[in-house]
C-alpha cells in the first residue's frame, strides 16, 4: 500500500473576491426599483439643497407685486405667492436648511444612541439598568414638544434644533444597539478577545461594533425620515428659518390661510416637497432593511 | 460485466409497485440568471417496506433529493429533467391539489430539527391531531387518536406531553412527536431526513430503535439520509452514496461498507476513527482537496482531483454506472481495484513519549457552579477534582447537559466557580476569572471553539484575526509577527492566499484552522478543545484531529477535549473523565476506560453510538433523559437511569470513588470486581479492541 504525504486540505476557499458577501449586498439593493425611485429623489433635494439659487429659475426673495397670487403658469410652474414671489424657487431654495439640519440630528443621534446601545449591552447589570431608567424616561418625551421646550429654553439656532432633535433620538437608537449587542457578546468570538486580554472598549469597538453596523445603518435611514418631518414641523411652529427665508414648513405655516381664497399652489408645492423627501428616505430605508434581513 | 445499466428496470413481474423510484433526476438551482445543476442522472428506488440510505458529506445533494421527491424544492430551484414516481404515481406532474393529497396520505418527512418542525405556541396535542383531521379523521375523534400514536412512539406520558407547548420539552421528546405526526397519516414512504443529528447519542440510540420498531409494526419504507455511516449501516437494507450531486455508488448496506467499490466510498469509510486504532498508532486517513463548486464541474470523472487512484483515462472520460453484480453499482472505471486507493496520511509517526509520567499542570479540586436563575438553582458542576497532566490529552464525555462546557469555562476563566472551588496551575492558585489572571496564565490557556462562525468575528480578515492574537499574547510586533505570522499559518497548512479572506469566505474545515492558530499564537500550555470538528464533515474532521495531534507533538501542549463523539474521543484521548449531571462518574487511562470495567453510564454510552464494525451488538438502553440539574436525583445521580441498578443504596447514598485499576477510578455501589464480570470485560470489548 503506498503511501502519500499530507495534502493542504480543501483548497477551499470559495473562489469569491474579498469584498464578495458585501457586493452581493449591492447587488441585492441595486435590484429594487423602489431603492432607485428613493435615490433618484433624494439626489434631487440634494442638488436643490446644494445649488439652490444658482438653479433657480428667479430670485426666491424678488418680489413683483405685478403677478400675486399667480396660479401655476408657464412664466411661474409653481405659482406665485402673495409677495409675487416666484414659488418654484422657493421651494428649491427652502431645501437648504432641512438638508443640513436633519442628516447633521440624525447623525448625532446615531453616535451617541450607538455608543450608549454598545455600553449598555456590553456591561449589563447595573450599567444598563441606570442608564436604562433615564433611556426610558426620554422615550415617553414627544419628539416635538421637547424640541419645543429646548428651543424656547435655548433659543432660535440650527445648533440647538440639532442637538435637541439628537437628545431625543439617542435613546431609540441606544435601545436597538442595544438588543443586537446583547446577541453579539454571547458570541464565542467575544469570550475569545476577553482571554487574550483585550480590554472593554476594544471589545465593544473593534471587535463587536462592525457586527451591528447593520441596525445601526437602518436604524439610521429610518430616523432620517423622522428627523424631515420634525425639522419641517419646527419651522412650521416657527422655530426654524425667520422670514423672509424660504423654508418649507415656514412657507406653509405663512401661506395655509391662502388655501380658503383659492390659492392651493402656495402651500401645495412645499407639502409636497416635504412629503417627497420623507417617502425617498423611507423607501431608501426599507430597500436597505429587506436586503440586511435576508 | 462493465456495461452502462439503467439501474431501474421496470420489473413487470413484481406484484407491488415500488414505493418511491427515482429516475435520471436532474435538478437546477437558478443563481443569478444562471441554471446550475446540482444532482445529475440520480437513480433508485425504494421497495416497498424497504429501508434506503442516502449517504455522502455536506453539500452533496442528499437534501436537495429529499426536496424534490415531496416538491418542496426553494422557489430558484427545479426539477430540470427525469421523473419522480411514488407508489407508482408521478409527482412531477401532480396539481396542488393532488399535492396536499399526497403530502398528507402518501408521504411523510421528518427534519433535522424538531423545534423548527413544531408551532411554538400551539400545544403539541392540538398539532398531533391536527395532522389526523387533514388525513380525514372527525375533530372529535382525533385527539384521542393523537394520544394513540404519541403512545406508539413510547412517550410514556402522553396526556402530559399533548397539554405542554414545545419548548417545554426536549430535543429527544420532540423528535418523538414529529415522528408520530409524520406516521399519522400511516404513509407508504417515510422521509427522515437527519433525524438524530440534532440529538444526544443516547437519545439517538432510541430513537433510531424506535423508528426501527415503528417500520416494523407499519411496514413503512424509509429514504434515510445522513452523513453518519454508523447510523446508515444500522438503519438501512440498501445505500446510495452521492458525491457532488452524482450517484457514486449504490448496493445493498453491509456489502457496501464491508467492500467499498468506489475510492470515494473507500477514503469516506477510512476517515472514520476505528475503536483498533489510537493516535500514538497513526494519524487518520483524509481526502484531498474538497467539493467541486457547483456549476464548474470538472471533465471526466468529478472525484478525479481528489483520487489517489486517478489515471489519464478518467480525466477524460466520465465514467458510467458499472454495474458490477449482486445489485451493486459503481460509477468508477477502476472500481476492481478500489479498495487499493493508496493511504493520504503522514507516512512517519515519530513514537510519542507517554505523557503519564508528566506531573499535573492543571489541578482541580472541589470545583462546583451553581447557576441561580429564576430563584431556582442549576447545580452545573459539582465537586469536580481532575488533574490534566503536560502535554496530555484528556477526553471529556458526556450527554449535553452534563456539565462539560461547564468545566471548560471555569477553567478558563470564563464562568467563575462557586465559593471553596480551587483551580491550580503549576501548583499556584488561578484567579476566578480571566481578567484577574497574570499575562502568563492567560497565554497558558487558550480554546478552540465548536462553532468557528461564532469564535470567529466574521468582520475580520484571517490575517488581522491571528495577527491580534499573536501581538495580544505573544507580544509580537512589526516583521517579527509577519514572520511569525506565516510561520503559523504554514503548521495549519492555511496558505497566503487565506488571509485577505473573512471567515464567510473559507469552509468550516479552514475556519477551523484559523481558529486552532489563533488559540496556538501565544504558545500556550493547555488549549480546551470543546468538540471542535463536530460541525464537520468526516474527512474534513479527520484532518483536523490529524493537525491538532500534530500541533500536540511539537508545542507539548495538553488538550482538555470535550466531545460528544466517543470514537474521536478514543482515538485522540490518553485519558478520559465521564460527566453525569455535572459530577465526575469515572476517570481514568483511555484504554481501561474503554476496555473496562467501566461504570454502568460509560456503559451505555458506549453502547449508544452506532458503528460500521458492530451493528449488530446488543445494545444497553438508558431510560429517558437526563434529569434537570435544578433537581438532581438524590444518592447516586445516575440511578433513575441506571441499567445495572442495585437497590435502596443507589437512592440514598452517594456512591464512593472506587479504584479499578491504577488511575481508574469508578464512583459506582457495585464493587469493581462485580463491575468486570458483569461486563464480562475479557469477554466483548476487550476482543474488540485488540
Amino acid at each position: 500500500m503506498s503511501v502519500t504525504a499530507v495534502p493542504v486540505e480543501s483548497a477551499g476557499a470559495l473562489s469569491a473576491g474579498k469584498t464578495e458577501v458585501r457586493r452581493e449586498l449591492l447587488r441585492e439593493l441595486a435590484r429594487s426599483p423602489l431603492f432607485w425611485v428613493g435615490c433618484f429623489i433624494l439626489l434631487v433635494w440634494i442638488v436643490c439643497a446644494i445649488f439652490g439659487s444658482t438653479i433657480a429659475p428667479d430670485s426666491p426673495f424678488g418680489q413683483n407685486l405685478e403677478s400675486i397670487n399667480k396660479a401655476p403658469s408657464g412664466a411661474h410652474l409653481f405659482g406665485t405667492d402673495a409677495l409675487g414671489r416666484d414659488m418654484l424657487s422657493r421651494v428649491i431654495v427652502g431645501s437648504r436648511d432641512i438638508m443640513i439640519i436633519a442628516p447633521l440630528a440624525t447623525l448625532l443621534g446615531t453616535v451617541a444612541g450607538t455608543v450608549l446601545g454598545l455600553i449598555m449591552g456590553y456591561f449589563r447589570g447595573a450599567v444598563d439598568d441606570v442608564i436604562g431608567r433615564f433611556v426610558e424616561a426620554f422615550l415617553a418625551l414627544p419628539l416635538v414638544v421637547t424640541a419645543l421646550l429646548v428651543t424656547n429654553a435655548l433659543g432660535r439656532s440650527n445648533a440647538i434644533i440639532i442637538v435637541a432633535i439628537g437628545i431625543v433620538f439617542t435613546p431609540l437608537i441606544a435601545r436597538t444597539v442595544r438588543a443586537a449587542v446583547i446577541q453579539e457578546r454571547e458570541l464565542d468570538y467575544v469570550a475569545a478577545a476577553k482571554l487574550r486580554d483585550e480590554n472593554a472598549f476594544y471589545i465593544m469597538f473593534v471587535e463587536i461594533l462592525p457586527n451591528v453596523l447593520a441596525p445601526v445603518l437602518v436604524e439610521f435611514t429610518v430616523r432620517l425620515g423622522y428627523a424631515i418631518f420634525t425639522v419641517a414641523t419646527l419651522s412650521f411652529l416657527g422655530l426654524g428659518l425667520q422670514p423672509p427665508n424660504p423654508d418649507w414648513g415656514l412657507e406653509i405655516q405663512q401661506n395655509y390661510g391662502q388655501v380658503v381664497a383659492g390659492f392651493w399652489w402656495e402651500v401645495l408645492f412645499d407639502a409636497l416637497a416635504i412629503a417627497s423627501l420623507v417617502i425617498a428616505v423611507n423607501l431608501i430605508s426599507d430597500s436597505i432593511e429587506r436586503v440586511l434581513e435576508r | 460485466m462493465s456495461t452502462q445499466t439503467d439501474p431501474i428496470a421496470p420489473d413487470q413481474s413484481s406484484a407491488q409497485v415500488d414505493a418511491l423510484t427515482v429516475e435520471n433526476l436532474e435538478i437546477s438551482y437558478r443563481v443569478r440568471g444562471r441554471q446550475i445543476r446540482v444532482v445529475r442522472d440520480v437513480s433508485f428506488r425504494v421497495g416497498r417496506g424497504e429501508s434506503y440510505g442516502l449517504v455522502g458529506e455536506s453539500g452533496n445533494g442528499k437534501s436537495t433529493i429529499a426536496l424534490a421527491v415531496v416538491r418542496y424544492l426553494a422557489r430558484n430551484g427545479r426539477v430540470s429533467g427525469g421523473s419522480i414516481a411514488i407508489d407508482g404515481r408521478d409527482v412531477l406532474g401532480m396539481n396542488a391539489q393532488q399535492l396536499r393529497d399526497l403530502r398528507a396520505h402518501t408521504v411523510s418527512m421528518v427534519y433535522q430539527e424538531p423545534g423548527r418542525a413544531l408551532n411554538p405556541t400551539i400545544r403539541v396535542g392540538r398539532q398531533v391531531a391536527e395532522v389526523f383531521e387533514i388525513a380525514g379523521v372527525e375533530k372529535d375523534k382525533a385527539l384521542e387518536q393523537a394520544r394513540g400514536m404519541l403512545a406508539k412512539v413510547q412517550i410514556s406520558d402522553p396526556d402530559g406531553v399533548m397539554r405542554r407547548y414545545p419548548h417545554q420539552l426536549s430535543g429527544g421528546m420532540l423528535q418523538r412527536v414529529v415522528i408520530a405526526m409524520a406516521l399519522a397519516a400511516e404513509p407508504s414512504l417515510l422521509i427522515l431526513d437527519e433525524p438524530t443529528t440534532a440529538l444526544d447519542a443516547t437519545v439517538e440510540a432510541e430513537v433510531l430503535d424506535l423508528i426501527l420498531d415503528l417500520r416494523k409494526e407499519f411496514g413503512t419504507s424509509l429514504l434515510f439520509i445522513s452523513h453518519n455511516l454508523g447510523v446508515i449501516a444500522k438503519m438501512c437494507d440498501r445505500v446510495g452514496v452521492l458525491y457532488a450531486g452524482e450517484m457514486f455508488e449504490q448496493g445493498p448496506a453491509r456489502e457496501i461498507f464491508e467492500s467499498p467499490r468506489h475510492p470515494y466510498t473507500v477514503g469516506l469509510l477510512r476517515c472514520i476513527p476505528r475503536r483498533d486504532v489510537l493516535k500514538a498508532h497513526r494519524a487518520l486517513d483524509t481526502i484531498p482537496g474538497s467539493l467541486p463548486a457547483p456549476g464548474e464541474l470538472p471533465q471526466g470523472c468529478i472525484f478525479a482531483d481528489r483520487c489517489g487512484l486517478v489515471q489519464d483515462r478518467c480525466r477524460a472520460e466520465k465514467p458510467p454506472l458499472y454495474d458490477i453484480g449482486r445489485e451493486r453499482l459503481s460509477r468508477c472505471h477502476y472500481h476492481e481495484v478500489a479498495q487499493t486507493l493508496p493511504r493520504v496520511v503522514a507516512p512517519e509517526l515519530a513514537p510519542t513519549e507517554r505523557a503519564a509520567e508528566n506531573g499535573a499542570l492543571i489541578q482541580i479540586a472541589g470545583v462546583s457552579k451553581t447557576f441561580h436563575m429564576a430563584g431556582e438553582s442549576i447545580y452545573g458542576l459539582v465537586g469536580v477534582d481532575l488533574e490534566l497532566r503536560a502535554g496530555e490529552t484528556l477526553g471529556l464525555v458526556g450527554e449535553s447537559g452534563s456539565g462539560k462546557t461547564t468545566l471548560a469555562r471555569v477553567l478558563l476563566g470564563l464562568t467563575a466557580p462557586d465559593k471553596g472551588s480551587e483551580i491550580k496551575l503549576d501548583g499556584q492558585p488561578l484567579p476566578e476569572t480571566a481578567d484577574r489572571r497574570t499575562h502568563e496564565q492567560e497565554k497558558a490557556l487558550q480554546i478552540v471553539f465548536q462553532n468557528p462562525d461564532s469564535a470567529l468575528n466574521r468582520r475580520h480578515s484571517v490575517r488581522r484575526l491571528i495577527s491580534r492574537a499573536l501581538s495580544k499574547l505573544g507580544g509580537y510586533r512589526g516583521q517579527a509577527l509577519t514572520e511569525r505570522l506565516m510561520k503559523l499559518i504554514s503548521e495549519v497548512r492555511l496558505s497566503e492566499r487565506h488571509l485577505g479572506l473573512r471567515p464567510a469566505q473559507l469552509s468550516g474545515g479552514l475556519k477551523q484552522r484559523v481558529a486552532i492558530a489563533r488559540a496556538f499564537a501565544g504558545d500556550p500550555r493547555i488549549v480546551v478543545c470543546d468538540e471542535p470538528t463536530s460541525a464537520l464533515d468526516v474527512s474534513v474532521q479527520a484532518a483536523i484531529l490529524n493537525l491538532l495531534n500534530d500541533l500536540q507533538r511539537r508545542e507539548d501542549v495538553a488538550y482538555l477535549f470535550i466531545s460528544h463523539d466517543l470514537g474521536v474521543v478514543r482515538y485522540l484521548s490518553d485519558r478520559i473523565v465521564v460527566l453525569y449531571l455535572g459530577r465526575v462518574m469515572e476517570v481514568g487511562p483511555a484504554e481501561s476506560v474503554f476496555s473496562g470495567p467501566q461504570h454502568p453510564y460509560t456503559e451505555a454510552l458506549l453502547s449508544a453510538v452506532p458503528t460500521l464494525e458492530d451493528a449488530a451488538k446488543e445494545r444497553i438502553r438508558l431510560q429517558g433523559e437526563i434529569p434537570s440539574a435544578a433537581n438532581p436525583p438524590s444518592g447516586c445521580v445516575f440511578h433513575t437511569r441506571c441499567p445495572r441498578f442495585l437497590g435502596e443504596i443507589c437512592k440514598t447514598t452517594e456512591p464512593p470513588l472506587n479504584q479499578a485499576d491504577p488511575g481508574h477510578a469508578i464512583k459506582c455501589h457495585i464493587p469493581v470486581d462485580e463491575l468486570r464480570r458483569l461486563q464480562g470485560t475479557d469477554g466483548s470489548l476487550a476482543r474488540a479492541s485488540d
